[in-house]
């Protein structure tokens, strides 16, 4: 973004939605920068952490949820901890994620959303995840097909990967949860911002 | 014996079955009963947080609900608590309790989506680090130690989520932690002090990040290497698959070459048990184990960067 | 029957945007005793004064219910109209509009209600209110001065200079504080021990003033104008009339303790002078580290002393002052960093704290003037600083700023440039903040004239790789992680309150704040005063500040202890507690609670028999009521306040 264009900035709506799903206040941030100074996958984002909560706080939301930034959140917790003014910046990127979900944007991450449709998707089958599976499926979804076929090889040759899959009994109950969880997600309350 | 209710979580179970041999076999040994929970389904790890929060609450709270019902997960006579060696289920399970007991229209949303009303709150839930360290104890884990490590120096590995954020933890410093590093020096081994004991290793981007992972992992086994460890010991099966498996790309992108051996915490306490090595699932690692086994037959000091 | 005027004010729109004057004003006329209502914008400006004195001749009126902002306000200028007016004073009476209704309703039907509930009461209370006088009791003319830094030496200096006598007690062996470890100040790089030493050696020859060092305030009693201060004088184990500070027990002494004054980055003997320009030049026995105190051998120092002045078993003393006015004056200490577990937990040695980087920067510190690095004894190429350590971090439970740092770490930067040429130096700050008289200029140089580079970020994490120090900031401004080794870290931590601080304003009865600061009086009108009269504040005491604010602090704390001092007697308040000698039974609760021993018991003839009943000193009695509270029998009354008038009121809000 080269253009702060502040006409467009929605205001303090779109903090005060995120700080309450987040349980905390974004409106404390100074920028002081300690989060993005200790983050180990700032080097990796397009916007620094410390960016992403100013543009947060003036009200910038597709430049918030279209970013790399939110899908690279390790969620080591390491910027929660040391932040002067108590801003949970961990929960913040969980609730960032799940509002570009809801609304549709599409992640500027494709490979890691990849990685978590998989796993969902093993799990919802089996009620407990089977790696091989879900590595398989974030292949094919991915496009990734020939990264680390050698590891893939080695963790086989030493039983480390089970080839054939298998479910628990609970695993109705488990799909029935995702199921659920997805209505309500969909129609519920959740994304104020994104039914404005 | 001090009975647990047990909550293995998905990867002890695949890619990281060397934790659950070695735990199994040192259970015995240190007088703990494991009881594994009956029908346990998976806690939604980063996956489901990074998805939904109520999905991450509902795939976790589901789990404590199934360990209170059993009689070894609410403190008593008769139990000491949920048992969970792995740093990220044991964070997804009390991150969930600490939400539903604290958050009233969050427990109606469990209670719509899995059928079932929240009643996991007196479920102790403990990671496997505070249950070696603080429900034995250093002085008791040290009293059934029969072979010390003399001579072995050890880096702790912490990673992230055992000990952060604090309002879910708390049983650790976060910045300066020594749990782990006092189990180590129960076996006779000594903790080095090194500086990369709380960096985040990656976690979850080790396959949709690759070269990330391999960057942090570098600086992690530069500094322990550096700080003169024979060792790395974790207890998280995401830090120990980083570690062991990606000391390839950790050498490129460090600019050196890596063969440091990583232990889980359970597998450096069972050598000092006496347990072989085959039974503590040793030999399934992907860096090889051996300079460490020669080091303790040794007793002398060697450093884990390949000449 | 009374003739009670009320006037109600609108205080500008303070009073008026909620609450409905002209229906109070209504309500007002129809109440008992009410002869006249008027109202004002302003009621306490000189023609909302005006108006009240002439309303009172104009309308004989005998009462007078202001009815307007807290009387913690205006109460006593409002006195002060009645009585030019001709009224004694204590025939008035002040309903709260403001602070008690509209200041903290929205709802302007129901603030309104209360409003006129308020009036009424105030108009049943002043009806019962009789002229009350007061009393005057006499000045001690004598201040004590707490805290012998450049806060407290000024102060006692200026209060010395106006011809008052000035006790200045200072806990450490020597006179100099804070600044005494400084090696050269803001924004001039004046040399501070230059600027220092000749106001402590003028203290310590002033003939108004006299020192005791190595001593604390355990006990006050009393109040303005009336003080008894206690001040344990420790032991110091010399005979201060004979010892000449010739320095031969120091050098001879064989044990070596970590230097207070040096903050640990230097070493001093079990006997010892804190520093060459201390001020009294005295040795001093620090008992805990003696061989000789300790375990009974040694004795050097009392062999090689020339002037036979050690003096083993020297008692500590106990001596207690009489003092009109109290000045505190006992300024700050360091943050301490160890709970920084991502800066080291305060076990990396080189990385220091700014007060520490100034004694290896002093000329007479550990290093002579050489910035040394303390693992090594090196010399450091990179040295890299931090901002707002401790300070705006709500986290760590400071979320202040402490009002120097920026400033000194600009003259701590220049200082390492120009010390050890070629060295790279790093600033790590969120905010510049240079507000005094040439800091703006100051900061610009270290920029422009020495080099140092400002990086705008906090730093996460510091760590130590090999002999070096990892240091991983933040530069905010180009949106990257900035990373460096340094030789040598120094913190800037925060300015707390010094040990033991709150402690002592218990001792006093003043007032401290969350942090330990202690409370002004008002912070922009009253910046050196307490509340509790005769006790004033000067320095960082009160709040973090530099030098400049400091002494300009303890110059308005002496004018304000002067004024005490030069009056002959005060004037004490007319509320106090007054006995019913016929209900009282002498059973002397009320004496025990009394916090300032202002009742005592007394024999009373009567009826051909003599009664034990108490007595209320009008002169020392506060008017704070607790024995009105402790009397069983209700023989005690407050006056201004009685049972009868506070009765009165509550039946009113009944109506």
């Amino acid at each position: 973004m080269r253009l702060l264009d502040l006409d467009r900035a929605t205001g303090t709506g779109f903090a005060g939605e995120i700080g309450r799903r987040a349980r905390t206040d974004v409106s404390a941030c100074y920028a002081c920068g300690k989060c993005s100074a200790g983050c180990p996958l700032a080097d990796e984002m397009d916007l620094q952490p410390h960016q992403l909560v100013h543009l947060i706080n003036l009200g910038f939301e597709d430049q918030v949820l279209s970013s790399k930034t939110i899908w690279l959140c390790a969620s080591c917790v390491t910027c929660t901890v040391r932040c002067p003014h108590d801003v949970d910046l961990a929960q913040v990127m969980d609730v960032l994620r799940e509002m570009c979900l809801a609304r549709g944007i599409k992640p500027a991450e494709p490979a890691i959303r990849a990685f978590n449709r998989s796993f969902l998707g093993v799990l919802r089958w089996g009620g407990r995840l089977h790696e091989f599976s879900m590595t398989a499926t974030y292949k094919l979804l991915s496009r990734d097909l020939f990264g680390d076929l050698r590891l893939g090889a080695a963790l086989l040759r030493r039983g480390k990967l089970k080839l054939v899959p298998s479910r628990v009994r609970a695993h109705r109950e488990i799909a029935a949860i995702i199921d659920r969880v997805r209505e309500l997600d969909a129609a519920g309350p959740g994304d104020e911002v994104a039914r404005r | 014996m001090r009975p647990y209710a047990y909550y293995p979580g998905c990867s002890l179970q695949g890619t990281a079955k060397e934790y659950e041999a070695s735990l199994r076999a040192i259970a015995g040994p240190l007088g703990i009963e494991l009881h594994e929970l009956p029908g346990w389904t998976c806690c939604g790890s980063s996956a489901a947080h990074a998805t939904s929060h109520l999905l991450a609450i509902a795939l976790a709270g589901r789990n404590l609900n199934l360990a209170a019902r059993t009689s070894f997960a609410v403190p008593s006579s008769r139990g000491a608590g949920l048992l969970v060696p792995c740093a990220a289920c044991y964070s997804r399970l009390r991150g969930a309790q600490v939400a539903l007991d604290a958050d009233g229209a969050l427990r109606e949303q469990f209670a719509e989506v899995t059928g079932e009303p929240w009643s996991g709150g007196a479920v102790a839930v403990k990671s496997l680090v505070e249950v070696l360290a603080q429900d034995l104890g250093p002085a008791e884990v040290a009293a059934c130690i029969v072979r010390p490590l003399s001579g072995i120096k050890v880096a702790s590995y912490y990673g992230c989520l055992l000990l952060r954020p604090t309002t879910i933890t708390g049983f650790d410093d976060p910045e300066t932690p020594s749990t782990l590093d006092s189990l180590v020096a129960a076996t006779g081994a000594s903790p080095v002090a090194w500086s990369h004991k709380t960096e985040c290793c990656g976690a979850g981007l080790s396959i949709s990040k690759r070269d990330v992972v391999g960057r942090l992992v570098g600086d992690i086994l530069s500094a322990a290497v550096d700080a003169g460890a024979h060792a790395i010991v974790t207890a998280c099966p995401m830090c120990h698959a980083n570690l062991d498996t990606r000391q390839d790309i950790a050498g490129k992108a460090a600019g050196r070459s890596f063969r440091l051996p990583v232990l889980y915490i359970t597998q450096l306490l069972g050598l000092a048990l006496g347990i072989a090595p085959r039974q503590l699932s040793l030999r399934s690692h992907l860096t090889s184990v051996g300079s460490l086994l020669a080091a303790i037959e040794a007793g002398a000091a060697l450093t884990g960067e390949a000449t | 029957m009374p003739r009670i005027g009320v006037f109600v004010c609108h205080c500008g729109s303070n009073i008026a945007a909620t609450v409905d004057i002209a229906r109070v004003m209504a309500a007002a006329e129809v109440m008992p005793g009410v002869v006249h209502v008027t109202d004002s914008k302003y009621t306490c400006s000189e023609p909302g004064q005006a108006a009240v004195r002439a309303a009172i001749r104009e309308h004989s009126l005998d009462r007078v219910v202001v009815a307007a902002c807290s009387p913690r306000m205006h109460e006593a200028t409002f006195r002060a109209a009645v009585a030019a007016a001709g009224l004694n004073p204590y025939l008035l009476e002040i309903a709260n509009l403001r602070e008690h209704c509209a200041w903290v309703h929205r709802d302007r039907v129901e603030a309104t209600a209360k409003a006129i509930d308020l009036v009424r009461m105030a108009v049943v209370k002043v009806a019962r209110h009789v002229p009350l006088t007061t009393s005057r009791i006499p000045v001690t003319k004598r201040a004590v001065v707490i805290g012998g830094g450049i806060a407290g030496i000024q102060a006692a200096l200026d209060v010395a200079d106006s011809g008052h006598p000035v006790v200045l007690v200072e806990r450490t062996p020597s006179l100099g504080g804070r600044m005494a470890q400084l090696d050269k100040t803001f924004p001039t790089l004046d040399c501070a021990a230059c600027i220092l030493t000749p106001k402590m050696v003028e203290a310590a020859n002033h003939p108004l003033i006299s020192l005791m060092t190595y001593s604390e305030v355990v006990k006050v009693e009393g109040f303005v104008g009336n003080f008894r201060v206690t001040v344990h004088r420790k032991a110091r184990s010399v005979d201060t009339d004979k010892c000449t500070g010739c320095g031969t027990c120091y050098e001879r002494c064989p044990v070596k303790v970590a230097s207070e004054f040096d903050l640990g980055t230097g070493y001093r003997k079990a006997i010892y002078v804190p520093f060459p320009q201390a001020v009294p030049n005295k040795a001093t026995i620090d008992k805990d580290n003696c061989i000789y105190y300790q375990r009974g051998r040694c004795r050097i120092c009392e062999r090689v002393c020339e002037a036979g002045a050690i003096c083993f078993d020297q008692p500590d003393e106990e001596i207690v002052i009489e003092a009109g006015a109290i000045v505190a004056a006992t300024g700050f200490d360091q943050f301490d960093h160890a709970v920084y577990g991502e800066y080291g937990q305060g076990r990396l040695p080189d990385v220091i704290t700014g007060l520490q980087y100034e004694r290896l920067v002093n000329a007479s510190g550990p290093t002579q003037g050489k910035i040394l690095r303390p693992s090594d004894g090196r010399e450091p190429r990179t040295i890299v600083f931090l901002s707002c350590v401790g300070s705006r971090d709500e986290h760590k439970g400071v979320p202040y700023c402490s009002a120097a740092c920026c400033m000194y770490t600009a003259k701590h930067a220049m200082l390492a440039r120009e010390r050890v040429p070629g060295a790279r130096v790093f600033v790590f700050y969120i905010d510049v903040r240079t507000g005094g008289k040439g800091y703006e200029e100051f900061y610009r140089r270290a920029v422009t004239e020495y080099g140092v580079n400002y990086l705008r970020g906090r730093v996460s994490r510091i760590y130590q790789r090999g002999d070096r120090l990892v240091v991983a900031g933040e530069d905010t401004l180009l949106g990257a992680q900035a990373k460096v080794e340094a030789d040598l870290v120094v913190l800037a931590t925060a300015m707390v309150p010094a040990a033991g601080a709150s402690e002592l304003a218990q001792t006093l009865g003043i007032g401290y704040d969350e942090h330990g600061f202690y409370t002004e009086a008002h912070p922009k009108l009253r910046p050196a005063e307490t509340n509790a009269a005769g006790i004033f504040l000067a320095g960082a005491c009160q709040g973090p500040k530099d030098i400049p604010q400091t002494v300009a602090q303890a110059s308005a704390a002496a004018v304000k202890a002067t004024q005490l001092l030069n009056r002959q007697s005060i004037e004490t308040s007319a509320i106090v507690a007054t006995v019913d000698a016929a209900k009282c039974s002498g059973c002397q609760w009320c004496v025990a609670v009394c916090p300032y021993g202002a009742i005592s018991l007394v024999d009373r003839q009567g009826h051909g028999a003599v009664k034990s009943v108490v007595s209320v000193n009008p002169g020392l009695c506060q008017g704070c009521g607790a024995c009105v509270v402790a009397c069983r029998d209700g023989a005690l009354h407050l006056l201004g306040y009685t049972d009868e008038q506070l009765l009165a009121e509550v039946e009113a809000v009944w109506q």
